[in-house]
């Protein structure tokens, strides 16, 4: 839980804000749905500028390469974009594996 | 997404403001929406159920799927008095996720080496409370024993409508407080609105068990009670 009124300096949004006042071009990833055992809960942020820098996470890792190439072609066209990532295969949650979640992440470019 | 959103959506949290952004996903048009009112008629029930659980999701309303993604204020304490009770309830109430500040303006009481790590304001109220004022996602606990200290703070806690007020003291001692409260101009509705004696009966004896007694009730005003009401009025 950060700060009574003051926002955390890690937190993503404000680190996007920081970057849009410093001319920089930004893409927001937002974790939209989850299933399973997934390890961000929806709301989460990943904040992707022109460069491929990045703060925040959508998932403990796993898929956050995948998010920031995509960024880098959301922010070229301007075009919004929903990804999914998962395992495919039922029976591998079933047993409960711990990275077993599905996620849908959705990647806007910050005009 | 308009960098506009970003910004407003940052000073909202800043000023611990609840705000929701609510997402078109199909076309990627944004806004933002303070209380269900001001919402679309079709999205105002999500929106009002977004704002009760902190929840974000996605929403089907006419024939559009739309993203709420909520940011409610994380929950305040504070105490008023750097007492034995509050040497306890700081470092228990920083682990269950509140955010600590302890005001007291006996400059021998509010020590940094009686409370390591917390944040303290050896300072009267009405001046602590200036510039960091109670809102309703602060629960506000006043343990000094000392009207001259925890009044004014317990008045301040009821305007701001905080989620929860509670006062230490025996029946005797409310009784006192609840004429002084009246005399101030203090409504009934409102006096019956403090927690006194303060904390769960649990039957605590000692200042630590007190204070379990009393974090637990301030976790029963959030999460059962009184925070959820206060929204929900907010939201209708």
């Amino acid at each position: 839980m950060s700060n009574g009124t003051a926002i955390d300096a890690g937190d993503p949004l404000a680190i996007a804000q920081g970057w849009l006042e410093a001319g920089r071009q930004v893409a927001l990833a937002t974790v939209m749905e989850t299933w399973g055992s997934a390890p961000r809960p929806v709301g989460s942020h990943l904040v992707i500028d022109g460069d491929g820098n990045f703060e925040g996470s959508v998932s403990g890792g796993c898929v956050e390469g995948a998010v920031i190439a995509e960024a880098a072609d959301v922010i070229d066209s301007g075009k919004p974009r929903m990804l999914e990532f998962g395992v495919a295969d039922e029976t591998a949650w079933q047993v409960g594996l711990s990275c077993g979640g599905r996620i849908r992440v959705y990647v806007e470019r910050i005009d | 997404m308009d960098r506009r959103l970003i910004f407003a959506l940052n000073e909202a949290r800043g000023a611990r403001r609840p705000a929701i952004l609510i997402t078109d996903i199909a076309s990627g048009d944004a806004h933002i929406v303070n209380e269900a009112e001001c919402a679309d008629p079709s999205l105002r029930e999500a929106i009002a159920a977004a704002l009760l659980s902190g929840k974000s999701g996605l929403v089907e309303a006419a024939d559009k799927t739309y993203f709420l993604n909520v940011h409610v204020p994380p929950a305040r304490l504070v105490v008023i008095g750097a007492v034995h009770i509050s040497q306890t309830l700081a470092p228990m109430a920083r682990l269950a996720g509140f955010d600590v500040t302890i005001i007291d303006p006996r400059t021998a009481f509010a020590t940094a080496e009686r409370f390591e790590g917390t944040r303290l304001v050896a300072d009267w109220p009405e001046d602590a409370l200036r510039t960091q004022p109670l809102d309703m996602f602060t629960a506000v606990a006043a343990v000094t024993h000392d009207p001259k200290i925890d009044d004014h703070a317990l008045q301040a806690a009821l305007t701001a409508n905080c989620f929860y007020v509670g006062a230490l003291g025996s029946r005797k001692t409310h009784a006192r407080r609840i004429d002084r409260l009246r005399e101030a101009g203090v409504g009934d509705a409102a006096i019956d609105r403090i927690a006194a004696p303060i904390g769960l009966d649990i039957g605590a004896a000692s200042p630590a068990e007190i204070a379990v007694a009393v974090l637990a009730e301030i976790i029963a005003a959030l999460r059962k009670r009184t925070l959820t009401q206060n929204l929900g009025e907010m939201a209708a």
